[in-house]
């Protein structure tokens, strides 16, 4: 979707405020927030892809107002309703209605650096051979998809070379709404400067982005 | 600029509302908030594009959460601020400092009609001839400008044709800059939906849009 | 479920499930703590994990975990060349892979060539390696102007490039991590590896600054 996280060569957010000293977190509930994204149990359908599509849901006021770990929050509780393991009644309260039945397959303390050295990993197998070589020249398709994707705008309609290729990796626009991994080639295109921003950009200067074999077509 | 208000092409702001009987002003405040900004005294060489401009450079998450006639307060009040004509102090108190002097020139109510019906127009004669004819290819720049422009972003890099031919009318980007009318030819510019948006778009529908010559090239 | 449905129904469903931020608390403490105790009375999260979880982004895992590939690059050559040609296997080596980092590529700036990694899209962000992100590489000023105006941005750092260094700017917007290794400062011929790596910053591992000895 074409959404306020797309943010890419947008003006007007103001200077970067790098902190002195930050510290990890700023506050003790975002500390929690940040246990319960990753050792919560989540409703099924959440893999990482559904997850980045929940935040990019969020109302666009809201993204742009609220700090970084609300998100999550935002997202988890969307996330519990709509998969219908929480009422709205209770995320309001606080306290589950009575009678419903209670997990006991949470994860457990001394799976977490085990969890943490693992998960993620997005390679797969595909079938077919590459379409793109290193060193060829691609566009990147004009598309405007209205569920996820990793596509930035500002790259769509844009012509690059193939740097790097990854092999199979897990499509996030499918992936997100359920439809299975549906791998693809993989590739970092890179993108000069001035294709992408126009002649008032330096003529040194590449954007690269790692863009998935059905985003591109031959140039 | 590319800020939050070049909207074309977004997705996640939910649905249209229209509402049924809309009356002019939701509020009194809002008759008020629009009556200054139609009235006040405005300091010598403000332009109608720098009061777009102005409504450009609020905040990002404000100029979503805000209504449209909160929208014109904070513009009167950078337009008063940055031409001295008040003070951030006698901003925050809502009362003119001892020591300012009080104008006796502000437009009277029986000047009200005359004004908003003989404002200015912004076509302005130009001596050089057009540089694109109707029915003539162009395409309309890939360029950022950091300040105020009338090139969305959505159309930036895509190509059109000419549909008509304005004359010469004063440029949004110099007059919004004090640096005078600097009047250029204007141009309403058709772009197939598909050129826009991709082979998902109608394939019979397109898009016109009002462009500066100096937005355009051959294409 | 979302087995079957369009991201269309997707957007209107969640802007009403949305609807409820309008009844709660503002505060985030407030409604993270009402979250925490739900789940855990529905038995979807043990306590114990979540401090688990926030101990070892804490104390176990941090910019020292990329600073030890850095240093370990710029005293082994044979290392460094591993580590460019495939970084997750170099990497693997020193057991610093992980969840948000299983699938890297370094990137060698040189004094011809600076390299920068921003994730526009979201937050992604080599986490085995570098930690949590700091807040500024996950806002919004970061996200839009990396890739439009990386000099601006560097500038802003402190960082003001010459004309001839071509930027080279990395955005993460698949699974794949991108860690930026620097140039080894001059004068430090006579550090070892780990004295080396006391050197190397989260900056000059994300891009927004150099190792100065």
């Amino acid at each position: 979707m074409n959404g306020i996280h797309d943010l890419g060569g947008m003006h007007g957010h103001g200077p970067i405020a790098p902190e002195k000293d930050e510290p990890a977190f700023h506050a003790p509930w975002e500390a929690r927030m940040l246990g319960i994204r990753r050792g919560a149990t989540f409703p099924p359908e959440v893999n990482i892809d559904r997850w980045r599509h929940l935040r990019e849901l969020i109302p666009p006021h809201l993204y742009l107002s609220r700090s970084y770990y609300d998100h999550w929050y935002m997202s988890y509780v969307a996330a519990l309703l709509q998969s219908g393991w929480m009422t709205a009644e209770e995320i309001k309260s606080g306290h589950a209605a009575p009678g419903g039945a209670r997990r006991n397959d949470a994860m457990r303390p001394e799976e977490v650096w085990e969890a943490q050295k693992t998960r993620g990993i997005f390679t797969r197998a595909v079938a077919t051979l590459p379409m793109f070589a290193i060193g060829q020249r691609v566009r990147a398709r004009n598309i405007h998809p209205t569920g996820h994707t990793r596509l930035p705008r500002y790259v769509r309609g844009k012509i690059g070379v193939v740097r790097l290729h990854h092999g199979g990796h897990v499509f996030p626009d499918a992936n997100a709404h359920g439809q299975g991994e549906a791998p693809q080639h993989l590739y970092t295109i890179a993108f000069p400067m001035r294709e992408l921003w126009g002649s008032d950009a330096s003529p040194h200067d590449e954007a690269c982005a790692d863009l998935w074999e059905s985003y591109l077509e031959p140039a | 600029m590319n800020t939050i208000h070049d909207l074309g092409g977004m997705h996640g702001f939910g649905a249209i509302a229209p509402e049924r009987d809309e009356s002019p002003f939701h509020e009194t405040w809002e008759g008020r908030a629009g009556g200054i900004l139609e009235v006040m005294t405005f300091p010598p060489g403000f332009t109608v594009d720098r009061f777009r401009y102005l409504r450009e450079t609020l905040r990002p998450d404000l100029y979503l959460v805000q209504s449209y006639y909160e929208q014109w307060l904070y513009i009167a009040e950078q337009v008063l601020l940055e031409a001295g004509m008040i003070s951030a102090e006698e901003l925050a108190r809502g009362k003119a400092s001892p020591q300012s002097t009080k104008r006796n020139d502000s437009m009277r109510a029986d000047a009200v009609w005359d004004f908003l019906h003989d404002r200015a127009h912004s076509g302005r004669p130009l001596a050089q001839a057009p540089r694109f004819t109707s029915g003539q290819r162009v395409r309309a720049r890939n360029m950022q400008p950091a300040g105020h422009t009338r090139l969305p972003r959505y159309a930036r890099g895509r190509s059109g044709m000419i549909v008509s031919h304005h004359g010469g009318h004063v440029l949004p980007d110099a007059s919004a800059h004090g640096k005078g009318d600097a009047p250029q030819h204007l141009y309403t510019v058709r772009f197939a939906a598909r050129e826009l948006w991709g082979a998902a778009a109608h394939p019979r529908d397109s898009v016109h849009l009002d462009l500066w010559e100096s937005y355009l090239e051959p294409a | 479920m979302s087995q079957h449905s369009h991201s269309h129904d997707d957007s209107v469903e969640m802007a009403r499930h949305h609807h409820i931020h309008a009844d709660l608390p503002p505060d985030p403490a407030l409604r993270v703590k009402a979250l925490e105790s739900l789940l855990t009375d529905k038995g979807l999260v043990d306590p114990a994990t979540i401090d688990a979880w926030v101990e070892t982004y804490e104390s176990r895992i941090g910019p020292r975990n990329g600073a030890k590939v850095v240093a370990k690059a710029w005293v082994d050559p044979d290392y460094k060349q591993r580590l460019l040609s495939d970084a997750t296997t170099a990497i693997a080596e020193l057991d610093l892979l992980g969840s948000q980092g299983q699938h890297m590529v370094a990137l060698e700036n040189t004094p011809g060539i600076h390299n920068l990694v921003v994730c526009t899209l979201c937050s992604c962000y080599p986490l085995p390696l570098l930690g949590l992100p700091p807040t500024w590489y996950k806002s919004a000023p970061y996200r839009s102007r990396a890739v439009l105006d990386p000099r601006g941005v560097l500038r802003e750092f402190g960082l003001d490039l010459p004309e001839h260094v071509k930027i080279r700017v990395w955005d993460s917007t698949a699974e794949v991590r991108y860690l930026v290794l620097p140039e080894r400062p001059a004068g430090t011929e006579h550090l070892n590896e780990a004295q080396l790596a006391t050197l190397v910053t989260r900056n000059a591992m994300i891009g927004v600054a150099k190792v100065t000895a």
